[in-house]
């Protein structure tokens, strides 16, 4: 079933209850998704279960599609003009490509935190923050606000850093302060899902070692899925794992995937086992 | 003794040291006196007071350099006055000033290549034609303006000018009576109404180019480009045709606002939209990403961030509008009197009432207030350029 991209259903819309208490994640299943850009196949029937209370980590080398996968866990995909999609992404059991689903609803609760650290360059560190409740017209109280901003900001711990300029703008922080930042504000809308794509690529070790025990700690509520193209950081901070390849020429698959002491110490393909340990890639 | 010979001052400067403190023999406790005399000799960083050393000059140019320069400038100047008023039979000052900027670069450019190589010679021409071209504007601009003040100072001084309107004032009437208080007020309505209409729709449409986009959003670029490129005149006579002959309207503050609209809008909607490009796309795909909608993510994400420029857009706008003088010709109609009500009757604007006066013949005094109306023209463009950007500046987040 090719899904164009303006497609976009209405629904009821389910009430955002932000200020109650951190979810535990949900089951992300990606069934036989296949990916075009044009007439240009970048992904071929790739399945995959993200099972809550687990960080799965996506390897693989560049153009492999892993970004690409990502993107279609929470239908960014459809923000390239060209872009077709065939298979089937469940939530809890739910296809959030069905009619039935509302792409803004689907969004909030499927986060994504980008490579490029992107906090709204006109807002406050505490706007920021709500920002997501701002976008999707949330009301909350002002003592329900300042409670969130507080929470969101220790769940990416960057709470002690922030806290006496919370009215200072986003933008006036170090990359990693920022990246951290925007974890946060992927977080105050209470997301079941939080998809990662590089995190830490354009940050340096002690803010990636910082962003890699938010990631530990956040674990237990959200379910995360990180492509990364640091072995080390795949190896440190998933426990399940899927290795991406696209031959030459060919659409990218799912080499191999399963609990990332596996897939790192004894993989069953000879490519994988090329790749994790650095021999090409 | 040991002790202090083991302390971590050692170093080049130390024998000499040591030497004094065998021969003093007063070092009971080593480790009080070590310090002290670190910091005599300056080895302690945090001690030693702060030596600012002295900054080198940069980017300086030699006596050589500058005297080339002015060598080049005198010798060329004394070159051609001696062929132009003594040798050849020619006569006229552009001429005189063109022949001798030649002559100046082609001595600058042999007295640069006695000392330096090729690509230095270029890099000075180049330097000398880019800085003399930027002279000749600068110089033209503020000759403009300060040619127009000086003509309209007489007009300016008197209160009256800006208090009253030119209702039965002849021609020749003295400084001390009318004044162009319709015209100010007229030129302030008709922009004001134009910018109310023009912003809207010029921000409108350069959202749904970069925004919206598809195979449509390029139909409207060309339009609109196309609008760019059209003669305000044609402005003009679109709306005399509309409104004034087909439907019957007066001539009036509003068709002529309506006819500075359509001038405006492309302006606004072309420059709005390289803002907009602007905007880094990671900015969107965040607010969609937290689950905004499309409208959302525009509205509390796109134009917030780009709000300096669009500001400067509107300025470009209302710049280019404020002194549009061929549409209203044909539908506003010149007027000597006051009337703020843009609905009916004509109503006068400053640049009308500048081309009006300044048409007149020499020594009259409407001259004066032409040139005056032109000198406030000019202010009134500052102020709101200025007022704009003190608006829009990126100031601090509200909450």
């Amino acid at each position: 079933m090719a899904i164009s991209p303006s497609l976009e259903s209405i629904t009821e819309p389910t009430p955002l209850d932000a200020a109650a208490g951190a979810s535990h994640g949900a089951t992300l299943e990606a069934d036989s998704i296949t990916a075009w850009f044009g007439s240009n196949r970048v992904l071929d029937r790739v399945s995959l279960t993200m099972p809550s209370r687990t960080v799965t980590a996506l390897i693989g080398p560049s153009g492999c599609g892993k970004s690409t996968f990502l993107r279609i866990l929470n239908r960014m995909h459809e923000q390239v003009p060209a872009a077709k999609l065939a298979g089937e992404v469940r939530l809890n059991g739910d296809d959030i490509y069905s009619p039935g689903h509302r792409i803004t609803d689907t969004r909030r609760r499927i986060g994504m935190v980008f490579q490029k650290p992107n906090p709204f360059p006109t807002m406050s560190i505490a706007e920021n923050v709500t920002a997501g409740l701002k976008l999707t017209g949330t009301r909350i109280s002002r003592g329900d606000r300042d409670d969130l901003v507080e929470r969101s900001l220790r769940r990416a711990g960057i709470w002690d850093e922030v806290k006496d300029r919370l009215d200072a703008l986003g933008g006036a922080l170090s990359g990693g302060q920022q990246q951290r930042l925007c974890i946060a504000r992927s977080l105050a809308v209470d997301p079941d899902v939080l998809l990662m794509d590089e995190p830490c690529s354009a940050l340096d070790p002690t803010s990636t070692r910082r962003v890699e025990q938010t990631i530990e700690e956040l674990r237990d509520d959200v379910t995360i899925v990180i492509v990364t193209h640091n072995m080390q950081q795949a190896f440190r901070v998933s426990q399940q794992c899927a290795f991406f390849l696209a031959e030459q020429g060919t659409p990218g698959v799912i080499i191999e995937s399963g609990r990332t002491e596996d897939i790192f110490g004894s993989p069953t393909d000879p490519r994988t086992e090329d790749y994790v340990n650095g021999r090409f890639g | 003794m040991t002790d202090v010979m083991d302390t971590p001052t050692s170093g080049a400067a130390m024998p000499t040291l040591r030497v004094e403190y065998a021969a003093g023999e007063r070092a009971s406790g080593a480790a009080e006196i070590v310090p002290q005399l670190r910091s005599e000799l300056g080895l302690d960083d945090q001690d030693a007071p702060l030596e600012t050393p002295r900054a080198r000059p940069l980017h300086q140019r030699s006596l050589d350099d500058n005297a080339s320069l002015i060598g080049s400038a005198v010798g060329s100047l004394a070159l051609v006055w001696l062929l132009y008023e003594r040798v050849l039979p020619l006569s006229g000052t552009i001429g005189f000033v063109v022949c001798w900027f030649v002559a100046f670069l082609v001595i600058y450019s042999a007295v640069t290549s006695m000392v330096y190589p090729r690509p230095m010679v270029v890099d000075r021409i180049a330097q000398a034609v880019v800085t003399s071209g930027a002279a000749i504007v600068g110089f033209a601009l503020a000759w403009t303006i300060i040619w127009i003040f000086l003509q309209g100072l007489p007009a300016l001084i008197h209160l009256n000018f800006y208090t009253e309107d030119m209702a039965g004032v002849g021609l020749n009437d003295p400084l001390t009576k009318g004044g162009i208080k319709h015209a100010i007020v007229g030129t302030a309505i008709q922009v004001g109404i134009a910018t109310a209409i023009a912003l809207p729709l010029g921000v409108g449409t350069a959202v749904y180019m970069t925004e919206v986009g598809g195979r449509l959003s390029r139909t409207v670029r060309t339009v609109v480009e196309a609008m760019t490129a059209l003669p305000d005149i044609l402005a003009g006579l679109f709306v005399y045709a509309l409104l004034i002959i087909t439907l019957g309207w007066q001539r009036s503050g509003v068709a002529a606002a309506l006819a500075l609209a359509v001038t405006m809008m492309p302006i606004i909607a072309r420059s709005a939209e390289v803002v907009l490009r602007v905007v880094p796309g990671g900015l969107r795909e965040a607010s969609l990403a937290l689950g905004a909608s499309q409208w959302q993510t525009v509205r509390r994400v796109v134009l917030p961030t780009a709000k300096a420029g669009l500001a400067t857009s509107l300025i470009l706008g209302i710049a280019r509008i404020a002194g549009e003088t061929a549409p209203l010709l044909i539908v506003s109609g010149a007027s000597s009197f006051f009337n703020a009500n843009p609905a009916n009757e004509p109503m006068n604007s400053l640049p009308l009432f500048i081309y009006d006066a300044v048409r007149r013949p020499d020594g009259l005094t409407i001259q004066a207030r032409g040139y005056g109306a032109a000198t406030l023209l000019l202010i009134m463009v500052l102020v709101l350029f200025v007022v704009t950007r003190f608006l829009a500046r990126d100031k601090g987040p509200s909450r």
